[in-house]
């Protein structure tokens, strides 16, 4: 028998009542993970440089030794169980959303190269047959410029992957998404 | 962080979808991608252990009633009540067991409960259009709820969406997640609906369709109906002892 994955269907105008009113997730990482906290500010935007209302945003990550909190991590059981590592967060009004959670650390990349600090983003929208998949890294990590797939990115487009402090926010990091356009942001054929 | 092994960085990529069984990003029918879809190329991501792991979901993500939509408030809701059932399968064939299933719907009435819907349909107040449920240890999942009704949208003159339910699955890795739309058998709105349509493979589009199945119908009470859903799955079966 043929098992051909099921097509993508968009998530369409009213998610939120199945997906983001009540399982909303901005803690990324509990109150007594490991490592240094952070806030993380995303912003959506559209073609026309508007903010997105209707997307949703989910993260992936490591905690901060780079360990997933997953079985296929052959590292999983060292890994700390205070960060799931899993967030999700409807966009408001302006695009935004908010999260709370730790930096990763270094995740093992392909043959013994270590990939940089990042999170694993995939968007979701009204107006998108299927999710888009992103990565944020963290500006002046100097890990940054050993990464395996920051590589792969032509050299005039990584910007749009490396988050930025937030002034507004001690601690914290903003990410602007821009689906289309001169800023567009990379995203992955994952 | 102790020195890397190889053997830590081992890890089994996932298979990539075959050309046309999932929809572009954009396609004008559906006139909201136009301006939500990346114009310049994606970038080609070997999997790391970034992409084939993901969150995974225990019993405890579940209340109870989240997987019977007609239980969840003071009185029954109005509509046919329906059981909707299938198993979640990678595209090994193997069951996805433990996988959190979410889904969302418009009432009978084909009014969803959401403020941004404001077509003249009754809201029904024993009706929220929201549950989930894990898969158990066959990847088989269940869920009661009633036939959603079809509504409009402003896409084009006169268009309305075929009754669906919106169906949301995490697997086991943060690329296998899935979104999709089951759809009902013989509904006349399918062959203009511009979202059901954007999916270039005809079989690949009928697959979204459940089918309706007279041993999941429970006499004198509900119609029963079959949606299997496939999520992609690794590339080499995985050595069994």
């Amino acid at each position: 028998m043929d098992f051909v994955p099921t097509a993508s269907q968009t998530v369409g105008p009213y998610f939120r009542i199945g997906l983001t009113e009540k399982y909303s997730k901005p803690g990324i990482a509990g109150p007594q993970a490991k490592g240094e906290r952070i806030g993380l500010t995303v912003r959506v935007f559209d073609g026309d440089g508007a903010p997105v209302n209707d997307s949703m945003i989910e993260i992936w990550q490591a905690d901060a030794s780079g360990k997933y909190q997953h079985p296929d991590d052959p590292q999983h059981e060292t890994a700390d169980i205070g960060c799931g590592g899993f967030g999700r967060m409807g966009t408001d009004e302006n695009g935004r959303c908010q999260f709370d959670t730790i930096k990763p650390g270094r995740i093992p990349g392909p043959g013994n190269v270590l990939q940089a600090p990042h999170l694993n983003v995939a968007i979701f929208a009204r107006g998108m047959l299927k999710q888009f998949y992103t990565r944020i890294y963290f500006a002046g990590d100097s890990a940054n410029q050993q990464d395996p797939v920051l590589a792969l990115v032509p050299a005039e487009r990584c910007e749009t992957l490396i988050a930025q402090p937030d002034p507004a926010r001690p601690a914290s990091w903003r990410f602007d998404i821009h689906l289309q356009g001169d800023n567009e942001t990379v995203f992955f054929d994952v | 962080m102790g020195p890397l092994t190889n053997e830590r960085s081992i890890i089994t990529p996932y298979r990539r979808h075959a050309p046309g069984t999932q929809p572009p990003a954009p396609y004008e029918p559906y006139k909201s991608t136009v301006k939500r879809s990346p114009t310049k190329p994606l970038i080609f991501l070997p999997h790391t252990l970034s992409e084939v792991t993901g969150p995974l979901f225990g019993e405890d993500a579940i209340a109870e009633n989240d997987n019977d939509l007609t239980r969840q408030h003071p009185s029954e809701p109005l509509g046919e009540r329906i059981i909707v059932t299938g198993r979640v399968h990678d595209s090994n064939g193997r069951p996805v067991p433990q996988a959190l299933v979410e889904i969302w719907q418009a009432n009978a009435a084909g009014r969803y409960r959401h403020a941004n819907d404001q077509h003249p349909a009754p809201l029904d107040p024993n009706f929220g259009g929201c549950g989930r449920t894990l898969t158990d240890e066959s990847g088989v999942y269940r869920f009661v709820t009633i036939a959603p009704g079809a509504y409009p949208w402003f896409n084009h003159y006169n268009a309305w969406r075929p009754r669906h339910i919106h169906f949301s699955l995490f697997g086991r890795a943060f690329l296998t997640r899935l979104i999709t739309q089951m759809y009902f058998p013989g509904d006349p709105l399918m062959p203009i609906d511009p979202v059901f349509n954007s999916v270039p493979d005809e079989k690949a589009r009928q697959r979204m369709i459940c089918k309706f199945d007279l041993e999941t119908t429970q006499p004198q009470w509900a119609l029963g109906y079959k949606f299997d859903i496939v999520l992609r799955g690794p590339e080499q079966t995985p050595f069994e002892t």
